[in-house]
């Protein structure tokens, strides 16, 4: 019996913006209970006197000169799109029209 | 000597080797480049290393590199030498897909930092190796084009997410390559196709260019068949850039001074401790058998050999399957068919932009991706974050504080690099966690950015290669090539030549030219 429920599969996808199939929200139902399994043995040890690390190695405020620099050509950004009008990337729809 | 034979010849040179052959002229770039080329054509039908060969571009590099050359011109001690290139690196010019459908075709506007400076030194780039899509496996069978074979036997994995590279190397089909190292991706495919692999220092090499699965553990580093290789390629790609935020704003350790030296063969006053939590259960007989004789031949260089613990090292694999998918389902959420790559329409209803996502993305990724974009997206979910990502991130912690008490007792650390030879296709496919269980013994690196090198230390008694990890500490990359050249010098006089010489001969196809 899996914890992690085939709704709840399905709202995670719907927030990934992944297309599932009925069977891929079924595998995926059973294979991530694996997530609950590794928070339950990590609890063991991650206590809350124990600071989080974010990053291997400490960095504070990475500053560069404010140099502006060349940017792409428009026609070679473009040139990978999938569709593309009058030099900018053509969308679908964004906003609902009735 | 037929063409075939002298194609042979020099693909079987190291790096170091042909760099001075085209520095001494007695070899120019164009022969060298074409004897790779000839080479890939002859067993890449077979391997299936690559994804794209970049003819008439290497061969070009080649050229200019040699007119240069003959014109007196100081060059880059690589230059000329060929190389390939992972394909979750981008390259101006050359299609760049990570081994996915949703990038099929893209060719990038631009160059990764690490690609300019190869460009720069004038290695002609040989085409770009498969591997597990988006770097997400331990053996290519998560590529969407196709597995790689290793060279070693054609029914099994050539380890991954960098199986391309390392099988390119291990085939002869480059003498140098660029892998990418999240928990393993360099380190375990060198080990299974006894190679050499290096993860850097995380921030030592930019990121800026690399496709990002986990940016939090993502390092680019050198695949090659010798440690002084490695530090050739190292030196070559490492050092501050200012478009990666990460990088180390300090010199590159010496590791090519260091790697000759080691080469010498003495490691007097040096520690090795021994992790006992990476060893034991798990690991294949044969692999612990090489592991040992290995600790027996440092100790005869001279090297101390101390036990030391790191218990949080058993919660390693845990913090890492949360960290990872969940760095990674925000690094993938660019794939959303809008500005490059793939655009699938739905089948049916209304055509927006955010049901062109979903259809994109449910088209275009391959199941694992899907499975571990998924995972992360729920351990980042509203409610669970702080109790998912935020654990996992306590356990970062621990393992850095281990690193440290280690390192406060040793110089470098050693293990196995994979607790397993190379397994056959599919035999872990429907076992994500026994997959998973590959990485066992290179993750804590990644997660305390730590420097991490593999080496061929002999073959199991399945006659299948077999790697020695050792790690050092953060920006101290040098201490294990010196270690890694010694080791590799004390094992090659007892085998009488490098292990892949023992490795079997590929069928090669006969290309009419």
């Amino acid at each position: 019996m899996s914890t992690i429920s085939r709704d709840e599969v399905a709202r995670v996808a719907a927030l990934a913006r992944i297309d599932l199939r009925t069977d891929e929200v079924d595998r995926l139902a059973g294979e991530l209970d694996v997530i609950v399994e590794s928070i339950a043995r990590i609890s063991e040890v991650a206590t809350a006197d124990v600071p989080a690390t974010s990053h291997p190695l400490p960095l504070t405020n990475v500053f560069r000169d404010d140099v502006p620099e060349a940017p792409l050509p428009v026609e070679d950004v473009l040139a990978g799109a999938p569709q593309q009008e009058n030099g900018r990337f053509a969308v679908p729809q964004i906003l609902g029209e009735e | 000597m037929g063409t075939s034979d002298m194609t042979n010849d020099i693909t079987r040179l190291s790096a170091s080797d042909l760099a001075s052959a085209l520095r001494d002229k007695t070899l120019t770039s164009v022969e060298a480049t074409q004897a790779h080329l000839d080479r890939i054509a002859a067993v890449d039908g077979d391997l299936n290393a690559f994804l794209h060969v970049a003819t008439q571009e290497a061969l070009a590099t080649a050229a200019d590199v040699d007119a240069r050359r003959q014109a007196g011109e100081e060059l880059h001690p690589l230059a000329g030498v060929p190389i390939a290139v992972k394909d979750v690196v981008v390259t101006k010019g050359l299609p760049t897909t990570a081994g996915s459908k949703i990038l099929e075709g893209w060719v990038p506007p631009y160059d990764a930092t690490l690609v300019e400076r190869i460009k720069a030194a004038g290695l002609p780039i040989l085409g770009k190796t498969n591997m597990d899509e988006f770097a997400m496996g331990s053996s290519t069978e998560h590529s969407a084009f196709g597995n790689t074979k290793n060279p070693w036997d054609l029914d099994r994995i050539p380890g991954g997410s960098g199986g391309g590279s390392a099988a390119a190397v291990a085939g002869f089909e480059a003498p140098l390559a660029i892998g990418t190292d999240t928990g393993g991706s360099i380190r375990q495919p060198g080990a299974v196709t006894g190679t050499v692999g290096v993860k850097p220092t995380y921030g030592g090499v930019s990121r800026y260019g690399l496709i990002a699965m986990a940016s939090s553990l993502d390092q680019a580093g050198p695949v090659t068949r010798s440690v002084l290789d490695a530090a050739l390629l190292h030196e070559l790609i490492g050092g501050h850039d200012p478009h990666d935020s990460t990088s180390i704003d300090e010199p590159v350790p010496g590791v090519v001074a260091a790697a000759r030296q080691g080469a010498t063969g003495d490691l007097k006053g040096l520690r090795v401790g021994v992790v006992k939590e990476l060893s034991g259960e798990g690991y294949q007989a044969g692999v612990s058998a090489r592991f040992d004789e290995s600790l027996e031949q440092l100790r005869t260089l001279g090297a101390e050999i101390v036990e030391v613990s790191c218990p949080s090292f058993t919660y390693a694999l845990d913090a890492y399957y949360l960290i990872m998918p969940a760095e990674a389902s925000s690094n993938l959420a660019k794939f959303d068919g809008m500005r490059f790559g793939l655009r699938v329409e739905p089948a049916e209803g209304p055509v927006t932009a955010e049901r062109v996502m979903g259809a994109t993305r449910g088209a275009g990724f391959g199941d694992e991706v899907k499975r571990r974009v998924i995972l992360g997206t729920y351990a980042l979910s509203a409610g669970y974050y702080d109790a998912y990502y935020g654990s996992a991130q306590k356990v970062r912690t621990l393992i850095q504080r281990d690193f440290a008490a280690a390192f406060a007792k040793a110089d470098v650390l050693v293990s196995p690099t994979a607790p397993t030879t190379a397994f056959k296709f599919g035999e872990k496919l429907d076992d994500p966690l026994a997959m998973y269980l590959n990485d066992v013994a290179t993750i804590p690196a990644n997660l305390a950015g730590v420097p991490g090198m593999s080496l061929p230390n002999g073959l199991s008694d399945d006659g299948l290669p077999v790697g020695f990890q050792i790690l050092a500490p953060a920006k101290a990359d040098d201490r294990m090539y010196r270690v890694g050249a010694a080791l590799e010098a004390a094992l090659e006089s007892g085998w009488g030549g490098p292990l892949l010489n023992k490795a079997p001969e590929l069928k090669t196809t006969e290309l009419a030219r």
